[in-house]
């Protein structure tokens, strides 16, 4: 019996306890059946996001720079070029302690405080996977120094680079400009133009210049590298790659030639050369001196050279072509004359005496001629030839301002030309409304005299001078002057060209035209201002010279002398030849020059001479082994 | 004679069990190959551990069953002994007291006692067989909470749940009314707020970021984050055997080890899983009936306790793997690398078919 129920109980007891055994399987198989739910979530349902997540885990977009597109000027004359050359490099990933690699190699091969200070602003902003440069353009020494030693440096790589270079350096400095690392600003410039993705942070970028303006077409587009990595970005293989575009090729309308004659022609001396093609503006030179060396920034500019160039006195930064104002002193005089036929104040023939001064009306004020003791009897045509400054006071008292600003204002001085250069400056051609506001005051009578000699207010660039000439060679046709006359693109090698474009059809009787070239032509013939420079010319050429006052002597005899060196006249002169059917035309400013006749006006001689009879020094090819030793 | 010897080799052994065991282990190597980066170190290092740890099953498969039920209070008695040690001399290893420094080697007690509780309440419980009361099931439950305790201490928050759920399981199958369960559920739900404010930061934080894993993308979440794209990617048919991107180029951390499963599931793919899936349920499943044909209350008790802690490791392992879970320091039995994880699980097998062999013997 009591078996029985021990049997019973055991019988009971083991039921239960299968029971539970079943609810546990049970159990365990909701479980699974959950895990498997998951799997089918994870492996069916979101498996295209999550196999895109691993795409992107694994393969990193490594921007390739393109090839910057070359610059020649109008004869094929390489004006900015890139040359491929050796660079250590490292990847801020690989490398535990960069500081101490640095320190090692710079035993082996010299690396500057400059390169270390680059190195250390690339580390900040490039990303990490990226390769930085510790040392770049090694030469074929320490090439060979870091190949024999390279064991030593696993995590340094040795990769070939472009770098940029320009073979004219100084003489083309402020018209090419250059390039330079990207810096936040410029970054944030290209993000706001949806341009940012074509660069990468430790990119360089067109700073100035025409590697400024002509960004775009030079800059090319960015290939891209698709590179396994693993999670310790250790690139294990190159999946797909896209080649960059190299950028187009700049053909300029700049003759490096001409340019060449111009600077040697100035020699020591500092100011601006532009000379255009009057009949469609093609700028054949713009020049400014003293120039720089743009190679120099190409690398990331050292702060001293910085500096230095930054606080000299003769600001060599300043493209004084375009940027540089100045009074046009007696060059304003032919389009005074030409105001004054074209609105009918003066006849040809009309004669007036010059005493050396002008008293303008009851006020008793005099107003000096140039030349002591004045030019005696002038007509219009020797006012201009000899340059009378009498003749002008009174006829810019007889014009009154507003004509002469709305007349020669259809020349484009006091305004932008537009020319494809940065940061040109507008200039000033005086009015009522511009004192006004300008300064809140009254225009005084007094004022206009000044004007009519092209001092007072009257502030223009060298290049609105070669502008405004080159209208007056091309009787009244104004172009808008241009650099760059072809883009080259550089896949097809297919040319676009730059058209000329017509800004203005100045409204000009031939015969007034005629008269005011014929006298400009006398200013370079014997009797003429201009009459040494422009002695036994095989062309005839018309010109105009000018002396700018920097300093005002009140009261006093202006003595070159003893006047010092920053505080001598501007000497100008603008010309246009030959002068029966131009074919360029030039405006010369020469800073602190003295007489435009005598510093000014040879130069442009020399620079007329080589253009249309091929006279002058020519360029050495300047080739870039022979500028990258220093 | 040559016969008897091969018959003395196999006879305590369960050859479903040994089959299945034998499949998971060798999808476990062919998956560490291609963990370790064909580095064969690691696959040489682990086959050693397999077969000391399979020798081990043999040995314990052959040990009658009562002399398992004479070490039951010993074993624990010192697994208690060592966890007190613990919370006195123990090391300090991430801020976690767990480990002890026996001079030759370090000894992680609480994973003895993995073992060591479901052994001792089984043996507790089959000696008041037939009259198991109110008053045994408390004992049952202090016998429990004590090393518990001691574990949630150190702190090891992951460890002391295995331990509980081993525990918890024994009470069940041993017969604690649902009623019970039910209110003990209640209570420990009630309790969460408690428990919460008294987790440490990093345990905290493992739990949140299950729930928002781009919370800490760098930190905890990295994990959970790379091995669900290990998974996800991984598809229908897998990426192919060592052609596995998140684990072949480094993004999977702790791929040989805790997150192993990733590594077979973004290779093998969805079909692989179940594959795998399927052998852990039939492994688990032979651990069941072998339970229910056990001849005594201790042998039930402990071969059902044994085959659910094996079910609780594969199902807490792959849900953190595939981010249902939190990151707990889990290996996945049999795949993981590692030889105390493979002698624990393999001494647990080879319980089971002792207790699946000797029963004729009990019988008869």
């Amino acid at each position: 019996m009591s078996n029985n129920i021990e049997l019973r109980n055991h019988q009971q007891e083991l039921h239960f306890f299968h029971v539970r055994l079943v609810v546990t399987g049970v159990f365990v198989l909701v479980a699974f059946l959950i895990l498997l739910g998951r799997f089918v979530y994870l492996q069916v349902l979101q498996h295209e996001h999550f196999r895109l997540l691993a795409e992107q885990n694994r393969i990193k977009v490594i921007p390739v720079t393109p090839n910057r597109g070359h610059i020649y000027d109008r004869n094929g004359v390489v004006l900015a070029q890139n040359y491929a050359a050796y660079t250590l490099e490292v990847i801020p990933d690989r490398v535990s302690d960069p500081e101490r690699v640095i320190d090692q190699l710079s035993d082996l091969i010299t690396i500057s405080q400059k390169d270390r200070q680059r190195f250390a602003k690339l580390l900040e902003s490039a990303p990490n996977f990226s390769s930085i440069p510790i040392r770049r353009r090694l030469n074929d020494v320490e090439m060979a120094t870091f190949a024999a030693k390279h064991y030593l440096f696993p995590e340094v790589q040795i990769n070939a680079r472009f770098f940029r270079h320009y073979p004219t350096d100084e003489l083309t400095s402020h018209v090419v400009g250059y390039i330079g690392r990207i810096s936040k600003r410029d970054y944030q410039k290209l993000e706001a133009k949806g341009q940012a993705t074509n660069y990468s942070k430790s990119d360089t970028i067109g700073k100035n210049g025409l590697e400024k303006m002509y960004e775009k077409d030079l800059r090319g587009i960015n290939g891209y590298d698709h590179v396994e990595m693993d999670a310790n970005g250790k690139s294990i293989r190159k999946i797909r790659s896209v080649r960059p575009i190299a950028g187009n090729n700049l053909i300029l309308s700049l003759d490096a030639n001409l340019q060449h004659v111009a600077a040697e022609a100035f020699g020591e001396l500092r100011g601006a050369l532009v000379a255009v093609k009057p009949k469609t503006g093609e700028v054949l030179a713009l020049l400014s001196l003293p120039g720089f060396d743009p190679n120099r920034f190409v690398d990331g500019i050292d702060s001293t050279i910085w500096e230095a160039l930054n606080t000299s006195e003769y600001h060599p930064l300043n493209n004084r072509a375009v940027q540089g104002v100045y009074p046009p002193a007696s060059t304003f005089k032919p389009f005074m004359a030409l105001a004054a036929l074209e609105l009918g104040k003066r006849d040809p023939t009309y004669t007036m005496h010059d005493p050396g001064y002008f008293i303008l009306g009851n006020s008793g004020h005099v107003f000096r001629d140039w030349k002591e003791g004045g030019h005696g009897e002038v007509n219009l045509r020797k006012a201009i030839v000899e340059s009378s400054d009498t003749y002008f006071y009174e006829l810019a008292h007889d014009l009154g301002i507003d004509a002469i600003h709305d007349f020669i204002k259809q020349f484009g001085l006091g305004q932008l030309t537009r020319i494809d250069l940065d940061g040109e400056a507008n200039g000033i051609l005086p009015s009522k409304d511009w004192k006004e506001r300008r300064f809140k005051q009254k225009w005084f009578a007094g004022d206009t005299i000044s004007v009519g000699v092209g001092q007072g207010y009257n502030l223009a660039t060298p290049l609105q001078l070669a502008v405004a000439t080159a209208a007056l060679a091309n009787k009244g046709d104004m172009f808008k002057p241009f650099l760059v006359k072809q883009i080259e693109n550089s896949q097809t090698s297919a040319i676009k060209n730059i058209n000329p474009e017509k800004t203005r059809e100045i409204k000009l009787k031939p015969h007034n035209m005629e008269l005011v070239k014929e006298a400009m032509i006398g200013v370079t013939k014997p009797g003429g201002t201009a009459a040494s420079a422009g002695y036994a010319s095989q062309y005839e050429f018309a010109g105009k010279t000018g002396t700018a006052q920097v300093f005002s002597m009140k009261g006093g005899e202006y003595k070159e002398e003893e006047v010092a060196e920053r505080l001598r006249d501007h000497g100008l002169f603008i010309a246009f030849a030959p002068a029966e059917d131009p074919t360029i035309a030039i405006s010369v400013l020469v800073e602190n020059g003295g007489h435009g006749s005598r510093t000014a006006a040879p130069i442009a001689r020399k620079v007329l001479d080589f253009y249309l009879l091929g006279k002058g020094p020519k360029l050495k090819n300047r080739n870039k082994e022979e500028s990258k030793k220093d | 004679m040559e016969k008897n010897a091969r018959h003395y080799l196999i006879r305590h052994i369960d050859r479903p069990l040994l089959t299945l065991v034998g499949l998971v282990l060798a999808i476990g190597l062919l998956t560490l190959h291609s963990a370790s980066g064909g580095d064969a170190n690691r696959t040489i290092a682990q086959s050693a551990n397999i077969c000391i740890a399979l020798v081990l099953m043999w040995v314990v498969a052959n040990v009658p069953l009562h002399y398992l039920s004479r070490i039951a209070l010993p074993v624990y008695m010192l697994g208690l002994i060592l966890l007190v040690a613990v919370e006195f001399f123990g090391e300090v290893v991430n801020g976690a007291q767990r480990w002890l420094d026996l001079g030759f080697t370090r000894l992680q007690p609480s994973e003895l006692m993995k073992i060591a509780v479901p052994l001792m309440m089984a043996w507790y419980f089959d000696r008041y067989e037939s009259v198991l009361r109110g008053s045994n099931f408390l004992v049952g439950v202090i016998l429990l909470f004590v090393p518990v305790f001691l574990i949630v201490n150190q702190p090891d928050l992951g460890t002391a749940i295995l331990v509980a759920v081993a525990g918890v399981y024994v009470l069940f199958l041993a017969g604690l009314s649902f009623k019970v369960f039910l209110l003990s559920l209640l209570i420990i739900l009630g309790s969460v707020p408690f428990i919460w404010s008294n987790l440490h930061g990093y345990q905290q934080q493992r739990i949140l970021t299950l729930f928002d894993p781009s919370q800490d993308p760098l930190g905890s979440g990295y994990h959970i984050i790379q091995s669900s794209i290990a998974l996800g990617s991984g598809g229908l048919l897998g990426k192919g055997w060592l052609n596995g991107t998140q684990s072949q180029l480094d993004f999977l951390p702790e791929r040989t080890t805790d997150f192993v499963f990733a590594v077979y599931a973004e290779e093998f793919g969805l079909l692989g899983n179940l594959l795998l899936l399927f052998l852990f349920l039939a492994i688990i499943g032979r651990g069941l009936i072998i339970a229910a044909n056990a001849p005594t209350l201790f042998t039930r008790l402990l071969a059902g306790a044994i085959s659910l802690i094996f079910f609780t490791y594969v199902f807490v392992n792959i849900g953190m793997v595939s981010g249902i879970l939190p990151v707990v320091g889990v290996p996945l039995p049999l795949i993981s690398y590692g030889g105390t994880s493979l002698v624990t699980i393999l001494f647990g097998i080879g319980i089971l078919m002792s207790i699946q062999t000797h029963r004729r013997l009990v019988q008869t």
